[in-house]
């Protein structure tokens, strides 16, 4: 991780290589005192080793995703904390069915993140409509509100098919963010 | 004279309780209830719509009826006939153990007294009989919608409004702000039941066949 540049070649395992390189880096740093890296693979490695996620919890997906932070999967490994409010997270988790009556609020809501955000879609009714697809209440997608990165399906996803998109989200973040502002 | 004569008195006669019930009910009911009947096991008290909030009194006040807790205040759409709507009031008494249902026929447009003045209970429910039916209760401290959408038009608990609705949502960018649009499916509603037991289900509980239905044989 760190400094090593993935996109040249996967993770080296423990071993006569990996010894070689982390010599070579120690030697580096004691030599020079510094080491060097892309700024962007940096911004990007931070970004996403501490995604901060805004609970949208809506409906029963909400329970799976108390789940996925609990103890048996816990999301604090990964460095994701929820933060209760949008002005201090990076990811929105829209986990649940999203009503008419609740399509501005969700929308203000993700308006008041700052950049760089992404969203994530949990469960079947955030991502088309779901089991309520064709209610007269219903928003069928919380794309048609907000723009979605991933989508985790299920009716509800299992706590480790959240994880499962949520570390999908930090590859993405790894291979398409960038230091630019938008 | 107690004030459980009625229940006391139930080992004397070859009545059942529930049949006391209806029939005290009628004494009691000051000409109000149309009829006063137990049905499926269930006593049933027909009333005009005009009367209903002061019979719901006379239940509450009368120390052997004792029907102090309204459960739940619903209605019922049945759109073949000329007064469209059923409004039911289900009542319980702890004392007696006994429930109740008061049902008054309604038509559309026409106003019921509301009973939130008798129970408190009644407040929300006649508000969501009002927002899903569009039965509008007269009196009622606060009568808005509970459960649609702020700008929502139309009762969608009738039987003649489309499951899917009449609009839908999404976010305009161009406008910046949420809006409806008419509904527009990419597939339709499909329903594959085709050999369920409880379809078209024409005949009353107990399998003999309904009056109107005369193709259908006892089964």
């Amino acid at each position: 991780m760190g400094v090593m540049d993935p996109s040249l070649a996967p993770p080296i395992p423990p071993g006569a290589d990996q010894d070689a390189i982390l010599r070579a880096v120690g030697d580096e740093i004691t030599n020079r005192g510094f080491v060097i890296a892309k700024a962007d693979k940096l911004f990007n490695w931070a970004r996403s080793g501490s995604l901060w996620p805004m609970t949208f919890g809506l409906a029963c997906c909400a329970v799976e995703m108390m789940h996925s932070a609990a103890s048996r999967y816990d999301m604090d490994r990964y460095g994701m904390l929820f933060r209760p409010s949008p002005r201090q997270s990076d990811v929105m988790i829209v986990a649940g069915t999203l009503t008419n009556k609740m399509a501005p609020a969700l929308r203000r809501v993700y308006d008041q993140m700052p950049e760089p955000r992404w969203v994530l879609s949990m469960g079947s009714c955030a991502n088309g409509g779901g089991y309520y697809h064709y209610s007269y209440a219903v928003v069928r997608g919380c794309d048609r509100i907000v723009p979605v990165d991933v989508y985790v399906p299920g009716c509800p996803p299992t706590a480790e098919a959240l994880i499962y998109g949520l570390l999908q989200l930090q590859k993405k973040i790894r291979r398409t963010a960038t230091i630019a502002r938008s | 004279m107690n004030d459980n004569d009625l229940i006391d008195n139930v080992g004397d006669t070859s009545e059942p309780p529930l049949q006391l019930m209806a029939d005290h009910l009628r004494d009691i009911g000051q000409g109000l209830p149309l009829s006063s009947e137990v049905v499926h096991g269930e006593i049933e008290v027909q009333v005009n719509a005009a009367d209903v909030a002061q019979l719901l009194m006379l239940l509450r006040d009368d120390r052997q009826a004792a029907f102090t807790q309204l459960i739940d205040l619903t209605a019922v759409d049945y759109p073949e006939r000329k007064d469209r709507f059923d409004v039911v009031y289900q009542m319980l008494s702890m004392e007696n153990n006994m429930r109740l249902r008061v049902v008054a026929v309604v038509a559309e447009g026409q106003t019921v007294p509301s009973v939130t003045a008798v129970f408190m209970a009644a407040n929300w429910a006649e508000r969501e009989v009002w927002d899903m039916f569009g039965i509008f209760f007269a009196g009622h401290p606060d009568l808005r919608r509970l459960l649609t959408d702020y700008g929502f038009e139309g009762h969608p608990l009738r039987k003649d409004f489309p499951l899917t609705g009449h609009v839908e949502v999404r976010y305009d960018d161009a406008q910046r702000r949420v809006i409806n649009e008419p509904v527009h499916l990419v597939q339709e509603f499909r329903d594959f039941d085709f050999l369920s037991p409880w379809e078209g289900m024409h005949s009353e509980l107990g399998g003999k066949p309904a009056a109107s239905d005369p193709d259908k044989t006892a089964k």
